[in-house]
């Protein structure tokens, strides 16, 4: 159906009204369920945040922070082993999935020639991998990374490889989009004027780009920091009383800690639960606003 | 003649020609370039080749012990049990995945279209500017956080308190409603999304020929937006299914055939959670039940995907 029949059928419907008062009520209906469905949204994330913030702001404090988690005294629990835990992840995850997924999305961007099946394939290949649960990527980590060909063990670098592969998705859509908005102009003139390809890339095309990856890269590093399944599937320590010291430390993370405390029975450790989703929130917000700044400060305008 | 226009079209412009020079240095550290970059590319099949490799191997090790029919049609999950206890039919886990998923999408759809419908068509800028990014930061919100609100705020005051439902502590409404919640800035972001890619010129047209904005809205925008907004309920209910954590602390860990959404349920990926704590033998039946619940979530989530893949682009046919 064209743009037109389509036009045209509705206004059929709209030129021989039953009554125009009806009309007018409907829309207004209409308008009020609207309102009400943006209302639920806005109502879960209020009560969201103040049921945290009730159960979770009266536990919080330096001690909070700089403890490790006890399994008999909630009052002397805290989360120092979970947020090192998180941080070396991060860093893990951060080193593998930059590099991987730039030159994944300039390869897909720059290089492939989309007429060749095996170009296409990798795009598919990538959204399908990005709609994989995540779980499915704690079993991978399991089977491939912890045991099986890379044998890792229940390690740093074990869980850092799960989460870059879980995110590398993200990284490279995002990329891909940065990279798309650099005007081919900029590319022509570098080319006009003698550089390589790689030059015009590396000289270019990045500088030009470089804000929206940037912005990519954050956006899934708070994707990994909240993701629980595939840390709890490939064996995340609970409530370890030691920080990570290498990449081939056992480890544990804001997430499990805050899984392992909402099982407790005991009513004050779900409560450190809340605490602890605090600290989380706090960090996910902070990466955000450096996320809209990076876009809005240094994002070009061609 | 025709030699020269050719060397002098744009697309020959900077590169290197046989008329101006050799293979240099240069040209083979672009081809080592291209080759690296094509490498990272290759990660990404590796990852789906591996993911397929180890979900098939133990898949093939579990149905030598158990027949695939038993597995498929039995009605009893019960791998933690010993000798005549011990069952593995999967049918309350697809149960349990669907039935909160149904749960979810009965909140989800309506209030995530109805979002999208009026973010596209209707909101202004400035309401715009504020309800947007409240969508992004209920997105951005990590799922154990929806989990541990689902466990403490929803199920004890607002379905015992306010509603004074006879629920259990873990059970299929809460879980399944904060499901809906989870996937509502998923479904309104792709509703308006393609709302927004339906031309202007129809909305004119309708509004030329008599149609108040409610009726454009309907009866216009989205009829011509319906295969993006079928692309986005799939994948809402993809992200659903697949959801773990919420499921696991909220939807508790009983594997439940029953339709009574105040008892506790267990979904295919809260119960390879529940199992893989990382201790797990290997080569053991357990073990082995991860991976075939694991491929059987894999597939479900393949076969969405791939339909939600193909609407998106026949509705991008249309106009671009």
């Amino acid at each position: 159906m064209t743009g037109a029949q389509i036009a045209a059928r509705a206004a059929g419907n709209a030129v021989i009204p039953r009554a125009a008062g009806g009309h007018r009520a409907f829309a207004a209906l209409f308008r009020a369920l609207m309102y009400g469905a943006i209302g639920v949204s806005a109502l879960a994330l209020v009560t969201l945040l103040y049921d945290v913030a009730r159960d979770g702001l009266p536990k919080l404090s330096v001690d909070f922070l700089t403890s490790f988690p006890s399994r008999i005294l909630p009052q002397t629990s805290g989360i120092q082993s979970a947020i090192y835990g998180t941080l070396w992840l991060m860093v893990v995850t951060a080193a593998i999935v930059v590099p991987l997924g730039i030159a994944t999305a300039l390869y897909l961007e720059e290089y492939a020639d989309r007429r060749k099946w095996w170009n296409r394939f990798v795009e598919v290949n990538i959204q399908n991998l990005a709609a994989v649960p995540s779980v499915v990527y704690g079993i991978l980590g399991l089977a491939f990374i912890v045991r099986g060909p890379l044998s890792l063990g229940r390690t740093v670098l074990a869980g850092g490889i799960t989460l870059a592969l879980l995110v590398l998705p993200v990284v490279i859509i995002v990329a891909r989009e940065a990279i798309r908005a650099v005007p081919p102009s900029i590319r022509e003139a570098s080319l006009a004027l003698g550089a390589t390809q790689w030059q015009t890339i590396w000289k270019q095309v990045l500088p030009g780009s470089i804000a929206g990856i940037a912005t990519g890269v954050i956006l899934a590093l708070s994707r990994a920091i909240g993701e629980t399944a595939p840390l709890l599937v490939i064996g995340a320590a609970v409530n370890p009383r030691f920080n990570p010291d290498g990449l081939g430390s056992a480890f544990t993370a804001l997430p499990i800690q805050i899984f392992a405390w909402t099982q407790d029975p005991n009513r004050d450790f779900v409560d450190l639960a809340a605490a602890a989703i605090l600290v989380m929130m706090v960090v996910l917000l902070l990466m955000n606003s450096v996320a809209i700044f990076l876009r809005n400060r240094y994002e070009q305008k061609w | 003649m025709a030699d020269i226009s050719t060397t002098a079209s744009p697309g020959a412009i900077g590169r290197r020609t046989s008329l101006v020079r050799r293979p240099s240095g240069r040209s083979r550290f672009e081809a080592v370039i291209k080759a690296l970059l094509f490498g990272a590319a290759t990660v990404s099949i590796a990852t789906t080749l591996a993911i397929v490799f180890s979900l098939l191997q133990e898949t093939i090790a579990f149905f030598g012990d158990v027949p695939v029919g038993d597995y498929l049609f039995g009605t009893k999950w019960t791998p933690q049990f010993a000798g005549d206890q011990q069952s593995f039919g999967v049918l309350p886990l697809i149960w349990g995945t669907l039935y909160l998923t149904g749960i979810g999408l009965v909140v989800a759809i309506p209030v995530g279209v109805l979002s999208g419908i009026y973010l596209s068509e209707f909101a202004p800028r400035r309401v715009r500017k504020v309800v947007k990014p409240l969508l992004e930061l209920l997105a951005g919100v990590p799922t154990i956080v929806f989990g541990y609100f689902a466990l403490t705020f929803f199920t004890p005051e607002v379905l015992r308190g306010a509603l004074g439902l006879d629920v259990n502590q873990f059970n299929a409404l809460a879980a399944g409603i904060i499901l809906g919640v989870l996937v509502v800035p998923t479904i309104a972001t792709l509703v308006e999304d393609s709302m927004s890619a339906v031309p202007q010129s129809l909305r004119e047209g309708a509004a030329g020929l008599g149609a108040n904005k409610v009726q454009t809205a309907i009866r216009v925008v989205f009829p011509a937006a319906l295969s993006g907004v079928v692309a986005a309920l799939v994948l809402g209910a993809s992200r659903a299914i697949g959801e773990t954590v919420i499921i696991l602390i909220a939807g508790g860990q009983t594997a439940n055939l029953s339709i009574n959404p105040t008892e506790s349920y267990q979904s295919m990926a809260a119960f390879i959670a529940a199992t893989s704590r990382g201790d797990i033998p290997t080569g053991s039946i357990e073990y082995e039940t991860i991976f075939v619940v694991g491929m059987t979530l894999f597939v479900f989530t393949l076969l969405l995907n791939s339909v939600s893949i193909r609407l998106v682009r026949r509705y991008r046919q249309v106009y671009e």
